[in-house]
């Protein structure tokens, strides 16, 4: 098994899939709606890894870029060869957390966030995302009418022709024991609960670094907040 | 007018007997869409689609966001595909345009890279005991609702066509990018010019926008706004949109994926109230629709039942231009027909 970065990489079928020869024509950057928030360029993935430098990618795991794309996959529409820089950002993304270099930048950090919400509520309610999960607290953005619904959810759902955690089928139902069970077995069996256990191993030792709380309570998790907010807001 | 060389791409969509996936997005946002497109399928195109009560996240936000392995998820689709082939059905239909795009990307890299879906099939066997087939077909519901869209609009009261000037309404069309640009070659119109929701919207009297930014993304970007401190690229990328087709006057936003839809909804009340900047003339803001909601609205049903209550956008104003009847004192009732209150108003976005 080849233990240098982009021996590891070369090995992921996303690379295999997502990278021949780059012209450097620059469309994807030119599509890339990452490209036009952040200083982010995906031609530039495309040459750290065609470099073959292990130096040169070990850099890139440290550096915010990785975690400013959106995953949009415009990229893929547009290269005229072929090539997917999205896919590759998932690589990429997946090597800096089982290397824990995603702890070397403000918006790495934020995995922990991310599997805090996200990853937490697959293993423990079978939805990435539920109405209850969307917390006004944390969606100010939702606005007024979110709010309303989000505390009448029975009731305003029900007569949208939901199943509000509720056995049997529908929308917003409650999923059975049983398949929640068969989830959390693939979790094991596939690696998810030990990425999930890397994240977190990872975090509680920048949490450390930082002087910051972590508690399994979200409300009480201090470096929760500070990747999820923002280092230097409240 | 459509250029031809994306008249080859064209969409697959199985006639009957679907195995219907809930979306995360879609259920908790717009759970009105998701019923009334199961009640449209069933029961005015004479289809078979099942709803069953087993079924889970595809972990696609999870699997975009970085923190689920790519086995993993490979895995949980597998057992998605197993409760398909177990309740004896070959067409999937997943609700959400995440998922249509994930499940799209996990077969074809099964059929590159065959040794990948042997290790998911042990991966499976290995933690459920189940086995899979793959989907005959893998079909979005817009893809069902455009391909009957002429039968529908038979039996639709409403047009998209404004009952005072009898002019055809203005509609922006967005189309989920994980719908039609990771596969372009299997959409209708490929990622360029997709006809699956401006053929509904010309087939039901409207006229699309042809706006610069029509093909941009809604700015989603999974962890880009999953995290707070990143909500800038998503709002960021919407509001380029917006000031895009401001000048085209829209009288509505149609989407096919759910995220964009509510996305478009929200940030048009955001930014309202940041910058006491709205995109119409009468600082209502765009309503934005579901196209379950579109057919269930155009077919007559109660614009309450469908959930356009609990868009934060008011569609009043665009249900007075159709003409669609709305009784107020029932927008904000519950599922026993109770009074529960209504939202706070907010500061800038005009609400009545």
């Amino acid at each position: 098994m080849n233990t240098s970065l982009f021996g590891i990489i070369s090995e992921d079928i996303r690379f295999k899939e997502g990278l021949s020869a780059c012209m450097n024509c620059g469309v994807c950057t030119a599509i890339c709606p990452a490209a036009e928030f952040y200083d982010y360029d995906p031609r530039h993935i495309c040459n750290v890894l065609l470099s073959r430098n292990d130096s040169s990618i070990e850099k890139l795991l440290e550096e915010e870029t990785i975690w400013n794309c959106g995953q949009c996959l415009s990229c893929k529409t547009r290269c005229p060869r072929g090539n997917v820089p999205g896919l590759l950002i998932a690589v990429l993304r997946e090597l800096a957390v089982r290397t824990g270099k995603f702890t070397s930048t403000t918006q790495g950090c934020q995995q922990y966030a991310v599997k805090k919400t996200v990853g937490d509520n697959i293993i423990n309610t079978g939805y990435c995302v539920h109405l209850m999960h969307v917390k006004p607290h944390l969606h100010p953005e939702q606005g007024p009418v979110w709010e309303w619904y989000y505390h009448n959810a029975e009731s305003v759902s029900e007569r949208l022709g939901a199943n509000y955690n509720k056995d049997g089928a529908g929308a917003l139902r409650k999923i059975p024991d049983e398949d929640l069970d068969e989830i959390r077995r693939i979790f094991e069996v596939t690696g998810g609960k030990s990425f999930f256990e890397t994240i977190e191993k990872f975090a509680r030792d920048k949490a450390e670094k930082l002087n910051k709380n972590m508690s399994d309570t979200l409300e009480y998790d201090e470096f929760f907040y500070h990747v999820f907010v923002g280092a230097n807001q409240k | 007018m459509t250029k031809t060389y994306w008249k080859t791409y064209q969409s697959a969509v199985a006639d009957n007997h679907y195995y219907y996936e809930r979306s995360c997005i879609r259920q908790s946002f717009f759970p009105g869409s998701e019923n009334i497109f199961l009640k449209i399928t069933r029961e005015l195109l004479n289809k078979d689609i099942i709803d069953d009560k087993h079924l889970h996240t595809c972990t696609g936000i999870g699997y975009y966001s970085g923190v689920v392995p790519i086995e993993t998820t490979m895995t949980v689709v597998a057992r998605l595909f197993a409760l398909m082939t177990e309740a004896g059905y070959k067409n999937f239909v997943p609700s959400c345009v995440t998922s249509f795009g994930l499940l799209n990307e996990m077969v074809d890299m099964w059929q590159h890279f065959p040794e990948k879906l042997n290790q998911t099939k042990k991966f499976l066997k290995d933690a459920t005991g189940r086995t899979f087939e793959m989907p005959d077909n893998i079909a979005h519901p817009s893809d069902i609702i455009y391909k009957n869209r002429e039968i529908l609009k038979a039996k639709m009261k409403y047009q998209l066509v404004n009952c005072k000037t009898n002019e055809p309404l203005q509609v922006v069309d967005h189309v989920g990018c994980h719908y039609s640009k990771i596969f372009p070659k299997i959409v209708e119109g490929g990622a360029e010019f997709p006809q699956v929701l401006s053929g509904m919207i010309k087939s039901w009297g409207g006229r699309n926008v042809d706006y610069p930014e029509r093909r941009h993304c809604c700015g989603f970007g999974f962890r880009q706004y999953l995290v707070m401190a990143n909500r800038g690229y998503s709002v960021a990328n919407t509001k380029k949109k917006f000031e895009s087709m401001k000048p085209y006057k829209p009288d509505f936003i149609l989407a096919n994926c759910p995220g964009c839809a509510m996305f478009m909804d929200r940030w048009q009340y955001t930014i309202a109230e940041m910058e006491d900047i709205t995109y119409d003339d009468d600082k209502r803001g765009i309503p934005v629709l579901t196209y379950e909601e579109l057919v269930g609205l155009l077919l007559g049903y109660n614009p309450w039942d469908l959930g356009l209550q609990v868009h934060q956008v008011q569609v009043e104003p665009l249900l007075e231009k159709i003409g669609i009847p709305f009784d107020s004192s029932d927008k904000y009732r519950g599922k026993n027909n109770e009074v529960i209150g209504s939202p706070n108003k907010p500061l800038n976005l005009r609400v009545k």
